[in-house]
């Protein structure tokens, strides 16, 4: 039109070399998040291997099924054959954590599905709901160690339920109830409104159009995020060292008799590492790597619900 | 900046004048073609308010029943405003605040007695976008009857209502496929099979067709028009010819949340009393 005339050629290569420019920053911005991306995997496969090699071994069936000794060659396998007192394991912390997760399971679900609900369908959008949504976000970044003296002031000393397994359980519950509360919430949010219109259309109550409608389609989404903050409360020490979980059990505890002493895979881990002679450091690999499975067990587990309860395919 | 005093608000009975040069809107002209019908949805100077914006301004309509009602006018006048003030699908948005008196079979649904659940058993709607529930194609349309406890022969139920909305054909041996897997014109079908299956008095419609192609969009419309042998049909479109098509009466609304004219629809389309009528049918502006 009006502007300077100019040769089309010349137009052409000024913009290429703008766009080559831009270009090698792009890559440029690849390399570096490539590099970050990479130093992550390294470092993580580096720690597995690690756990694996010092554990290669130790970790066996025995191990699994006993309860632990306070002598390292009872866990070592070519000593199993001639040992009085069989070999040592980490059986009841397995059992400790199992009970541990399924008691904080049931609690999470009936109240951060619960409290989630009420927040999303029930509570009226004014100031205080929003002061309260504010601050379970909040309540999300508080260390653990925080809810294990939180636990110890309240379940054990004033509900008087000792250092047993229904408090670690309701410790941990409390701790993960934030972003399980968070993540329901956002589930719920996610089911489109017109799905809620089409069911009030129809003549459906509140409760039917949750129970019907809303719940379903937000299933996959909060256990999943249910499922991941048990992964990550299987693993805490700090909030059930508190509370007085046992670092030791020679035998598990008694689902019906929660108010019983108990001991947990991290507490027993961590007892191991502590002692000084050098084999325990085996023992305790053996441990994790048990640990992990578990945990990636639980993942799988998460990824499994979110896909076949996809109702969308 | 409208001087809707003086637009012609016909209310009540049909008001085809036969004499066309007749000004006046009085509402005891002669009935024209259109069969006397019982009205089931009155609304009497009914103002509704988003916060402190006024979407609706003193609407007075009586709908007739097992007839075909048009709601047209340009985007934002309040047309889906009105339709859900009838089921109280408003009461689903926080800042909506609904003033005057609604009325379905005489009584006001806005009467503190009135549980909107039990009203909207009884005016069923569909909507602008097609919005099937992720279940299987039976359990949409089951869907209704199981939330109202009409589950007895809910099978037979669901093909009727299916037959009825003109898809049992198409969709009869994959019942149990996905709603969501179906095309779009069926999906609509669905949801109007899903409105019907629990039998409504009355079938609440927002631009049912406006998402559908015209293949789609003529077989709505045959079948609103044979709803309407058994129920109250209205519907809210913006496309004329349809209004003009399907329906018995049409009520144009104008920007500013006023019901402008509400007549027959042979009235409203060869000879409007208000020249914004005309002007917005003929296509003068809009
Ligand atoms: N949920 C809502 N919150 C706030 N304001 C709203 C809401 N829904 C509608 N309105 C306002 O009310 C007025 C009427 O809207 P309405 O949706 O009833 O118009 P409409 O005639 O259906 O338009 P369209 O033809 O585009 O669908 C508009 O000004 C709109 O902005
Ligand atoms: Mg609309």
């Amino acid at each position: 039109m009006s502007t300077p005339p100019t040769t089309d050629d010349s137009g052409f290569e000024f913009d290429e070399s703008a766009v080559r420019r831009k270009r090698r920053l792009g890559k440029l911005f690849l390399g570096l998040c490539g590099t970050a991306t990479l130093v992550g995997i390294v470092a993580l496969v580096a720690l597995l291997v690690d756990v694996v090699v010092e554990a290669w071994g130790w970790l066996t069936w025995e191990f699994l099924t006993y309860p632990p000794s306070q002598i390292v060659e009872h866990y070592d396998p070519s000593n199993y054959g001639d040992l009085p007192t069989g070999p040592g394991g980490l059986y009841p912390a397995i059992v400790g954590s199992i009970y541990l997760i399924v008691l904080t399971a049931i609690f999470t679900l009936f109240l951060g599905v619960g409290a989630a609900i009420y927040l999303e369908e029930y509570a009226p959008d004014n100031r205080l709901t929003r002061f309260i949504e504010a601050n379970i976000t909040n309540l999300a970044g508080v260390p653990s160690i925080v809810y294990g003296l939180l636990g110890l002031a309240v379940f054990v000393r004033a509900l008087q339920t000792g250092a047993s397994l229904i408090a670690g359980a309701l410790t941990l519950t409390l701790l993960i109830l934030p972003i399980v509360i968070v993540q329901s919430q956002e589930s719920l949010r996610a089911v489109p409104d017109s799905m809620r219109q089409a069911s009030y259309g129809t003549g459906a109550t509140k409760w039917q159009t949750i129970r019907n409608v809303v719940l379903p389609e937000a299933v996959p989404g909060i256990m999943t995020g249910i499922i991941l903050s048990l992964s990550r409360a299987i693993g805490e020490t700090a909030p059930i060292l508190m509370v007085g979980a046992a670092t030791t059990m020679f035998t598990p505890p008694e689902l019906t008799d929660p108010t019983g002493p108990f001991s947990a895979m991290p507490m027993q881990i961590f007892e191991w590492a502590k002692l000084p002679d050098g084999d325990f450091q085996h023992v305790a690999a053996a441990g994790i790597v048990v640990l992990l499975t578990v945990l990636l067990l639980m993942n799988a587990v998460a990824i499994y619900i979110r896909n076949a309860y996809d109702p969308r395919g | 900046m409208t001087a809707n005093g003086e637009a012609p608000r016909t209310v009540s009975k049909s008001a085809a004048d036969d004499q066309q040069s007749t000004a006046t809107s009085v509402d005891d002209g002669s009935l024209g073609s259109s069969r006397v019908a019982d009205p089931v949805i009155e609304s009497r100077d009914l103002d509704v308010y988003y916060g402190d914006d006024q979407a609706l301004d003193g609407i007075d309509m009586t709908i007739p029943e097992r007839q075909v009602t048009a709601l047209i006018g340009p985007s934002g006048c309040g047309k889906s405003t009105f339709l859900r003030s009838i089921n109280r699908m408003n009461d689903l948005i926080d800042i909506a605040r609904v003033d005057g008196e609604l009325s379905f079979h005489g009584k006001n649904v806005y009467d503190e007695d009135v549980d909107p659940v039990a009203l909207r058993r009884k005016i069923g709607m569909v909507f602008q976008k097609p919005n099937p529930f992720p279940k299987s194609i039976f359990d949409n349309v089951a869907y209704g009857l199981r939330v109202q406890d009409q589950d007895e022969n809910v099978e037979q139920q669901v093909r009727t209502a299916l037959e009825r909305a003109a898809l049992l054909e198409e969709v009869e041996d994959q019942l149990d496929s996905s709603g969501l897997d179906l095309s779009g014109g069926q999906q609509q079908r669905l949801c109007i099979a899903r409105a019907i299956a629990p039998d409504p008095e009355v079938i609440l419609m927002d631009e049912p067709a406006s998402a559908l192609d015209p293949v789609a969009t003529s077989k709505i419309e045959d079948l609103v028009e044979e709803l309407a042998e058994e129920y109250t049909v209205v519907i809210v479109t913006h496309n004329m010819q349809q209004a003009a098509r399907i329906s018995d009466k049409t009520a144009v609304f104008l920007t500013g949340g006023h019901l402008v004219e509400f007549d027959d629809t042979d009235k409203i389309f060869e000879n409007p009393e208000s020249d914004r009528v005309e002007d917005y049918i003929t296509g003068k502006f809009g």
